[in-house]
């Protein structure tokens, strides 16, 4: 009788089987091609198809590259060199590459962004790595202020004291916090509005008066290239992530007003195209402000791009909070955490986690719409290609100009998405 | 009927019911929309009582015990639980909630945090507890359900027991004075539902003071003091177990065990 179980007659397995290793297939690459390439007729034209057209694109762009100038002064001497063979000029790059980073920002003080820059990635790596100190935190709450005064320089007195208002802040709102938590809440954003707006302005002057620190300062309209691409995407980016969350947790809120507010609010601006906003920003605010009030261009063109994503970002959040099974918030609730310890330590974390590909996704769109910003005048990477084509060395240039933002665009996207990726892979908790 | 009993002898020397009230419920209504889904509701329940809610599904059982950690709100009537009425003032509500440790069909164990953090996170933030305290008492309450070695693992790699048990540890370690379960062993494969009902009794021989809506006869025979019998949102029987399953006095009563106990 073998061991195959039967209807009818009785069946008492004596002793369990023991684990037994898989049966080794064929491995190796004649296995994979035969599997993967030339399964069947219509994989094998695929793949003709799909070789040919990686030998045309070889075939057709190596020239461009492996024939590349890079050193050449203009345009027709370029062409000189290559003598009628394709091939790209990149010695408008080097030649221009400044421009493309800073754009019109004056020369002898390149070192201000560049170490700003160098500052933002120290400030940025323990938000993204648990392995940095968490002290160095300190510096990405202050760093803000450092890089508004390395880039715009003035004095040292307005940026420092802007960040005191978020200490008188936080002061209002633990002596309040005595009172009653509203009182709390309610100090805590009216003292610092209050210092920004009537204190911090002439105290800072007052201040530079006495002790004269800082450096010279520079005009909004001599930013350009990738540092103001930088700079209002990276400010987007950190601004837009808790406005939309703050937004997505009010869309949810039990109090209607609240709650019609944050809808009314997300609705119309994602109802609007970017375009329309950044034109609002640089030639209609100018209607409804003050006569004579300077209110700087990259900052309305920030605040713009911040709302905008931050939109988009409550929508992506509050998928997230969708996501989360009813027993979750249940069992917060059960245990006696408050309504903002529960969004803190249960909700949020579960909810960002289940929308880091939609958030990393409005990130990377929020970064390539900055190139937008061309229209309203401001020099961006595409705006100082035309810039540099006005000249007449580099008149006629275009494919090495966008291919090099192109590429520098990616490597910025490509790094958000792979850190999107290792983060997944560092939340996830369910299995062995 | 469920033989998860058979083998276990309770030790009936701290079971005391005492005369102090601990949960009491006058007159309380509520409803679903214009759905009246509990009417009338008096309960009282003293301190040291184990009581097992039993009815058929939608009769309102759980969404009464869910009323008493107000994870429902009640729309008529009074509900008190341990000298605090429950009204919509949020203090109360919290104050409460600490009070009055809570079990689900489906764990809801918290996916990102690890068995250990799922167990420190309240006495920490509610209680303030000092984190090295907290972890003590946490570990104190896995070596009671017995899965101390789990304790830095995720909940999505505990079996569907394991997690129930560390659900129960959960709220123990905010020292709850009330328990409720919600169908805690609904979910649960039978060979794992010994495990979580072993741990029930241990906490019953303690002392608990426990509400339990359950299909596990057995274990209402040889826990519970009273047995409360719900249908369409009201109580409509309770008796000493003994009584209620021996002899039944609503036909409704004797419909449903007839149901359930008949095969």
């Amino acid at each position: 009788m073998s061991s195959k179980q039967n209807t009818t007659a009785a069946f008492v397995r004596t002793d369990m089987l023991a684990q037994k290793a898989p049966p080794t297939g064929q491995v190796g690459a004649v296995r994979w091609v035969r599997e993967n390439l030339v399964s069947s007729p219509l994989n094998i034209v695929l793949t003709l198809l799909g070789v040919s057209a990686v030998y045309f694109l070889i075939t057709h762009l190596g020239p461009w590259f492996t024939n590349s100038i890079w050193n050449a002064g203009s345009l027709a001497e370029c062409r000189a060199i290559l003598d009628g063979k394709s091939g790209a000029c990149f010695g408008v790059i080097k030649d221009r590459w400044h421009q493309l980073l800073f754009g019109f920002y004056p020369q002898d003080s390149y070192w201000r962004p560049t170490l700003a820059f160098v500052l933002m990635v120290v400030a940025m790596a323990p938000v993204l790595f648990e392995a940095v100190p968490r002290k160095v935190l300190w510096f990405s709450a202050v760093f803000p202020a450092v890089a508004f005064w390395l880039l715009w320089g003035g004095t040292i007195w307005l940026p420092a004291l802007a960040m005191l208002g978020f200490a008188i802040g936080y002061a209002a709102f633990v002596l309040l916090q005595r009172v009653s938590p509203l009182v709390a809440v309610i100090g805590a954003v009216l003292a610092p509005v209050v210092w920004w707006l009537f204190v911090s302005g002439p105290l800072s002057e007052a201040m530079a008066g006495i002790i004269p620190i800082g450096l010279p300062a520079i005009q909004s309209h001599e930013f350009g290239g990738f540092m103001i691409s930088i700079i209002i995407g990276v400010t987007g980016i950190a601004l837009s992530l808790p406005i939309g969350i703050l937004l997505a947790l009010g869309r949810q809120s039990d109090m209607p007003l609240v709650k019609w507010i944050c809808v009314g609010f997300i609705e119309f601006i994602r109802g609007v195209p970017l375009i329309t906003l950044l034109f609002t920003a640089s030639l209609l605010l100018n209607y409804f402000l003050p006569p004579g009030t300077n209110f700087d261009i990259v900052l309305r063109v920030i605040i713009m791009v911040t709302l905008f994503a931050a939109a988009y970002m409550a929508e992506v959040v509050r998928g997230g909070f969708a996501a989360l099974p009813r027993g979750q918030y249940e069992a917060a609730d059960a245990l006696g955490l408050d309504y903002w310890k529960s969004q803190r330590l249960i909700l949020l974390p579960q909810a960002l986690k289940i929308s880091i590909p939609g958030i990393v996704n409005t990130f990377i769109g929020l970064f390539k719409d900055t190139t937008l910003v061309v229209f309203i005048g401001i020099l961006d990477p595409i705006g100082l290609s035309s810039a540099i084509r006005a000249d007449s060395n580099w008149n006629g240039i275009f494919m090495e100009l966008y291919a090099f933002i192109a590429l520098c665009f990616f490597i910025f996207c490509f790094g958000m998405s792979r850190y999107s990726q290792y983060l997944e892979g560092k939340l996830k908790t369910d299995h062995h | 009927m469920s033989d998860a009993m058979a083998d276990r002898k309770l030790d009936r020397s701290q079971m005391q019911v005492s005369d102090e009230v601990a949960i009491q419920i006058t007159n309380m209504n509520k409803w679903y929309g214009t759905f009246h889904v509990l009417r009338d509701i008096d309960l009282t329940v003293n301190r040291g009582e184990r009581i097992v809610i039993a009815g058929p599904s939608g009769s309102g059982k759980s969404t009464l015990i869910r009323c008493i950690n107000r994870l429902e709100a009640h729309q008529q009537g009074q509900i008190i639980v341990d000298g605090t009425e429950l009204t919509s003032d949020l203090k109360n509500i919290d104050k409460v909630r600490s009070e009055v440790g809570m079990v689900f069909q489906h764990f809801n164990l918290f996916p990102h945090l690890t068995i250990l953090e799922n167990l420190t996170l309240a006495p920490i933030w509610v209680r303030k507890t000092p984190k090295k305290e907290a972890e003590e008492v946490a570990m104190h309450y896995l070596n009671k359900v017995k899965i101390p070695e789990q304790a830095h693992k995720y909940p999505g790699m505990l079996s569907g027991g394991q997690q129930q048990r560390v659900a129960i540890a959960r709220s123990l370690c905010m020292k709850p004075r009330i328990m409720l379960f919600d169908e805690p062993t609904s979910a649960l494969d039978p060979e794992m539902i010994k495990e979580v009902l072993d741990t029930m009794i241990e906490l019953a021989e303690e002392g608990m003071t426990m509400l339990c809506v359950t299909h596990e006869m057995g274990f209402a025979q040889a826990v519970a003091n009273r047995v409360i019998f719900m249908d369409q949102g009201q109580i409509v029987e309770q008796n000493n177990p003994h009584d209620f399953f021996n002899n039944p006095q609503s036909e409704r009563t004797k419909l449903f065990l007839s149901q359930i106990l008949g095969h």
